[in-house]
């Protein structure tokens, strides 16, 4: 298992005296469909926040293709192919939506041969280039958050509940994007509460309680996991 | 417009307004005209930091006080040419802005505005004991009565200045354009996600706010000449700050043309005033106009035209 793309070794973060994340390992491999769930409040965020570089950690260690990542400013992190999307969508407002997929590719774009319209086309985005992205729904404010993330011409995608709030149908349809942004290659941890699409995306699960990875493995143990289902239903 | 073409019409615009100068026998077109102009390479300058990436400076004053006492700092040394000075003013607003910028660029929003603030109280503080440049009591400055191109000298800082604001305007324009335009918009819109998808915020923060206050002290260099006697009430003036905030706001941030508008609309409007009514109406009308223009047009004079042409941008 040395060829993992993304490895997370005994990460901590503490705020204060409260520890949201402790000693969390983790490591995978490229072209890989993680998801990653836990009750609210498990530090799944936190987790994001952390290797992403919007927090600073604490302890442990953050290497994406053999690169240390902890210590770099986030934007870095993006350029060297980590993108994230955010779990309330954070449009730029003021800019049309092709113009906020051009912002990473100008400043995170790894050589991408994808133009503004052929993503815009691919998410489901196509006919709304020129719009502000305060009129779009929000489903496809959604698919834009994803489309910017995928701008940067990531090789791990982390999607922070890219689909919290949607209807049934609306998550199939992020659910068939992210499955086709995989295809490509693109490396994808999924946070997510939507158990079936979870259980339908991911090819392996990890488990988060109380900022402890609790199971590790095959969607459908971790699932019957003795810890995993006390956590979620109580004793 | 490609952008070569708009710096071509910047150089026309110079060179009319040259023209227009050699027809005008009345000094005090110059006066005026020099006001103007200050005030679009003061509003524009603040703009390129406060409207296109978000940062509001309430310290313009600060900057372009500097760039004024650097002057008289200099002249009284070595009274190099006025170009020398307004270099040298840049350079030491640009420094400050550097200093200032790498001290409180971390923090966000409204503590940057405090600071900024802050900058200005202790720089006039500093001025005013510094027994050099004339300290509380002021210096004088003699004013050549001939400029080096011929004519007044006060027309050559009319066109010293007419110069200073074009190529202001059209560096801002060509930033706005640029990469760097769309990476400050992203900071304005949201610095988190402006970090994820790429943008090294602070050194964008950062030179946007060296770009700004080198423009102010240039603007501010001139000035010992415009008005022969400088003191840090007048040098610090709390105008140049409101002003300076105003102009854009009422032109429309985030584009290059707001602030120009801006600045015309609010300069006429305070010459006019200081003429017919009374010099101490001046910031209450622009007191006035800002609270209109917040309420009713909040996105100014460039978001009412695009609203009307039916553009929501």
């Amino acid at each position: 298992m040395t060829d993992a793309l993304l490895v997370v070794d005994g990460l901590t973060k503490r705020f204060g005296g409260f520890t949201a994340l402790s000693d969390i390992s983790l490591r995978i491999q490229p072209g890989e469909r993680l998801g990653l769930i836990g009750p609210n409040g498990s530090g799944k965020s936190t987790f994001t926040n952390c290797i992403s570089g919007t927090l600073p950690i604490d302890a442990g260690s953050v290497t994406l293709d053999g690169r240390r990542l902890d210590g770099l400013p986030s934007h870095q992190r993006t350029r060297l192919g980590l993108a994230r999307s955010f779990q309330l969508p954070r449009p730029f407002g003021s800019l049309t939506v092709a113009e906020n997929l051009r912002v990473p590719m100008l400043y995170a774009g790894r050589g991408g041969t994808d133009t503004e319209a052929e993503l815009l086309e691919m998410v489901g985005l196509g006919g709304k280039a020129a719009q502000r992205p305060g009129d779009l729904t929000q489903v496809e404010m959604r698919k834009l958050e994803l489309a910017r993330a995928m701008a940067a011409s990531p090789r791990l995608l982390v999607a922070d509940e890219a689909m919290a709030g949607l209807s049934n149908s609306e998550v199939d349809e992020i659910l068939a994007l992210l499955l086709r942004l995989n295809d490509q290659g693109v490396t994808i941890v999924l946070i997510e509460h939507i158990m079936r699409a979870v259980m339908a995306f991911s090819q392996r699960l990890v488990c988060l309680v109380a900022g402890r990875k609790i199971a590790d493995g095959d969607p459908q143990d971790v699932i019957r996991n003795d810890d995993v289902l006390k956590a979620y239903l109580g004793e | 417009m490609s952008n070569l073409r708009f710096w071509a019409c910047g150089l026309l615009l110079v060179l009319v307004g040259w023209l227009l100068g050699r027809l005008v026998s009345n000094e005090y077109a110059f006066f005026a005209g020099y006001s103007v102009l200050q005030y679009i390479l003061l509003a524009t300058a603040w703009n390129i930091l406060g409207g296109y990436a978000g940062y509001v400076n309430f310290g313009t004053a600060a900057f372009f006080a500097l760039g004024a006492y650097v002057s008289v700092a200099l002249n009284k040394l070595y009274a190099p040419p006025l170009p020398v000075l307004i270099v040298a003013g840049g350079v030491a607003s640009g420094l400050i802005g550097l200093l200032m910028g790498s001290l409180t660029l971390k923090l966000r929003g409204v503590f940057f505005s405090i600071a900024t603030l802050a900058l200005a109280i202790v720089s006039q503080a500093v001025i005013t004991n510094w027994e050099f440049v004339g300290g509380s009591s002021g210096a004088y400055v003699l004013r050549p009565r001939v400029g080096p191109l011929g004519g007044s000298y006060i027309e050559y800082l009319f066109y010293t200045m007419l110069v200073m604001a074009v190529a202001a305007v059209a560096l801002a324009r060509t930033v706005e354009r640029s990469k760097l335009g769309f990476g400050l918009a992203a900071i304005r819109d949201d610095e988190a996600a402006a970090e994820a998808s790429g943008v090294p915020t602070l050194k964008l923060k950062l030179l946007a706010t060296v770009a700004s206050g080198t423009l102010m002290g240039m603007a501010g260099a001139p000035l010992p000449f415009y008005v022969a006697y400088l003191d840090p009430p007048s040098a610090f003036n709390l105008a140049y700050a409101v002003n300076t905030i105003a102009m854009p706001l009422v032109g429309g941030t985030g584009t290059w043309i707001g602030p120009v508008l801006g600045a015309i609309l609010l300069t006429v409007v305070q010459e006019t005033a200081m003429v017919t009514i009374s010099s101490a109406a001046n910031l209450l009308i622009v007191g006035l106009l800002m609270v209109g223009f917040i309420t009713l047009a909040p996105n100014g004079i460039v978001g009412m035209v695009r609203k009307l042409r039916g553009d929501r941008r």
